[in-house]
């Protein structure tokens, strides 16, 4: 497993990228955990619908969109909020999409980032298709897709995989192996040893990275990324990391899990790990510190604020949005709930 | 103009596609060297080539979820399952993701795309192969589902479905695959998607079917008419968006209105069309509505297939019930 950051914030021989790119990942790992933060409380509040926090994995999901290009595109699921941010879409639909309006689900033109799946496993195929449509196109866009471990048990996995390897897509898949699907161990889900060397069934590069390590995840995301662009086909990348939290707002991980467990790997924080390492460098100072978490807060004040200002969606609107053209069946419906 | 089977038809709209369109592509098992389980594809991979029609894996959900990114991405790729009863491991890709993407991105993202399966019974294949549960995916908000019962209308409702800019399931008849011939003309033409096809007027009753049921109720009618009645027979031919407009107009006329289908009764389509019938048309009838149908059973096996697929006699003694009541 690769390791470029130990959670005590050293470095090996090498670092992927400069100092000033590590500071701009840390900045966004902070912005997403506020995020994160901010909807879990609003959630409390009954201002969002189910939430499902990804506390622990933002080092998988920056450092796997850091390595995207701004037009390639992204499937991603409920869990991936920190990953579509960094690929472009923003907080303020994210957290529309949970306030329960399909208009967060409408990414801005030119950010080609699906709305998140909310079914396990669906849409890994998607970012197959995606990419086999840009390869048809002579285009070098390139389709990455993420998902849980647990995912990794739906059928789907397996005819996404094997479709992407057959026609060589330029597929990127990123599992993050967070420990649980909901609270069923990854031990228990599958006898492979890793999840990453099930690739080698499919004829495809299998990848396992420390996912809390952010340097590291860029590293082998931008590797895959690039073997995708040049037509060398898909890529799978196992992230290693946890959930530090529950699976969703409705879930008690005290059921299923040792406190101890989380504990653990609270030590193996992604954040923390670059921060030491920033320190030491001399690119960290509490007053930055500071200084970032007022950033964040007010970026995240304001998507907040953003999506709690659209404006209740009508029914009409509820109606238009099955077909481009109202069908007739829709349009006499139309009549019925506006009278 | 040439006189053409419905697979000659649809092999053709489906060359017609690929010739006028660079972003249609075709992909399904077994539909590039051998032209697919039933030869609609025949041809086409060596003429418009290997990166055009494409042999998958056997994945159902695979190709369909495949085709699904495909047309997010801007392609118009038209996929085809082998069999109605094989599309249920692709159920999930085309409820789930298909049939709401338009919703689910409020229009941001949307799945042109046409899923084509051959449907329905009568030529005594193996267990699963002969599914008429169309009804399943009428119901689904986002989703066109598509009947053609002639070579002429396959063609321009093939390239209609394949133009429509929301996804489109194509059930394709197997019974009548080589069992219809009409001159269809060469061009480029597109049969609108929605309205019903009167295909024969009449004024004593309406006798409504899609699919390969049109041929046993153009017999009955045939039979009627030989007693003196007037028959009216509609083609609904979308069974989703569903022509009520066109429905409750001939039941307004005719004041009778019997329903064939090859699918189960019990919550199948000719339930739809009793009801747009009651609701709309109801002070209009002579009758009630009557449905013949498929038996609320597995569809058998070929020995008793006789025993299950509405036959002509079965039509026209509802029919006559009807007329007389």
């Amino acid at each position: 497993m690769l390791t470029l950051i130990s959670p005590d914030g050293t470095v090996g021989d090498r670092l992927p990228i400069t100092l000033e790119e590590m500071r701009r990942l840390y900045a966004d790992m902070v912005e997403a955990r506020t995020y994160d933060h901010k909807c879990m409380a609003m959630q409390r509040q009954g201002r969002l619908a189910t939430y499902a926090p990804f506390e622990g994995q933002e080092a998988a999901q920056i450092g796997a969109a850091a390595a995207l290009r701004s037009d390639d595109w992204v499937a991603a699921t409920y869990r991936d909020a920190a990953l579509m941010w960094r690929a472009g879409y923003p907080w303020s639909l994210l957290i529309a999409g949970r306030t329960g309006d399909e208009r967060g689900g409408q990414a801005p033109d030119g950010v080609n980032v699906l709305p998140p799946s909310i079914t396990v496993g669906g849409h890994m195929i998607h970012a197959v298709g995606l990419a086999w449509a840009e390869a048809l196109n002579d285009s070098d866009r390139v389709a990455l897709t993420s998902f849980g471990d647990g995912a990794t048990s739906e059928g789907d996995f397996h005819e996404a995989m094997n479709f992407a390897a057959v026609f060589g897509t330029p597929t990127v898949f990123l599992c993050q192996n967070n420990g649980f699907a909901i609270s069923y161990p990854r031990a228990e889900q599958t006898r492979s040893e890793s999840i990453a060397m099930k690739a080698e069934g499919y004829g495809m590069p299998g990848v396992l990275v420390d996912g809390n390590d952010v340097a590291a995840v860029f590293e082998v995301v931008s590797t895959a990324v690039t073997r995708a662009r040049s037509g060398d086909g898909p890529t799978l990348i196992e992230a290693v990391t946890y959930r530090l939290g529950p699976h969703t707002t409705a879930d008690d991980p005290s059921r299923y899990r040792e406190e101890d467990e989380a504990v653990e790997w609270r030590e193996k924080d992604p954040l923390e790990r670059v921060r030491l390492l920033l320190e030491r460098a001399g690119g960290w100072t509490p007053e930055w510190q500071a200084d970032l978490e007022t950033r964040a807060s007010d970026v995240i004040e304001e998507a907040v604020a953003t999506a709690e200002a659209l404006p209740q969606p009508t029914a009409e609107e509820m109606l238009l949005r099955m077909y481009e053209q109202p069908t007739s069946p829709i349009e006499t419906q139309l009549g019925e709930i506006g009278s | 103009m040439s006189e053409l089977t419905l697979a000659q038809s649809l092999n053709g709209a489906l060359a017609t596609a690929l010739e006028s369109d660079d972003r249609v592509v075709l992909l399904g098992e077994d539909i590039g060297r051998t032209g697919g389980v039933f030869r609609i594809t025949d041809g086409l991979r060596d003429k418009y080539g290997e990166d055009r029609v494409f042999d998958t894996p056997v994945a159902e959900s695979g190709i369909v979820g495949a085709a699904f990114g495909m047309a997010i991405a801007g392609m118009r790729p038209v996929a085809e399952l082998q069999f109605l009863g094989f599309s249920y491991p692709a159920y999930d890709q085309i409820i789930n993701h298909v049939a709401r993407i338009r919703n689910r991105s409020n229009h941001r993202f949307t799945a042109p795309l046409v899923i084509r399966v051959p449907f329905g019974g009568g030529i005594g294949a193996a267990e699963h192969h002969s599914e008429s549960t169309e009804a399943i995916y009428a119901h689904i908000p986002g989703l066109k589902v598509v009947v053609p019962s002639t070579p002429s209308d396959a063609r321009g409702l093939l390239l209609a479905a394949i133009e429509d800019p929301d996804p489109v399931l194509f059930l394709e008849p197997i019974r009548l695959y080589r069992a219809v011939k009409e001159d269809v003309p060469e061009l480029y033409y597109t049969t609108e998607i929605g309205p019903l096809r009167v295909e024969r007027e009449g004024h004593d009753i309406t006798l409504v079917s899609w699919g390969a049921m049109m041929k046993e109720t153009r017999a009955a009618a045939s039979r009627l008419e030989e007693s003196g009645a007037s028959v009216e027979v509609l083609d609904i031919r979308t069974l989703s968006p569903i022509d009520a407009e066109g429905i409750v107009r001939s039941a307004t006329k005719t004041g009778r209105v019997v329903v064939v289908h090859e699918a189960p009764r019990t919550a199948g389509m000719g339930a739809e069309v009793a009801a747009i019938v009651q609701e709309q048309a109801l002070y209009s009838l002579r009758a009630p509505v009557r449905r013949v149908t498929g038996w609320d059973t597995v569809f058998p096996l070929k020995r008793s297939e006789g025993h299950y697929l509405p036959a002509v006699d079965r039509i026209v003694r509802v029919a006559q019930e009807t007329l007389e009541a």
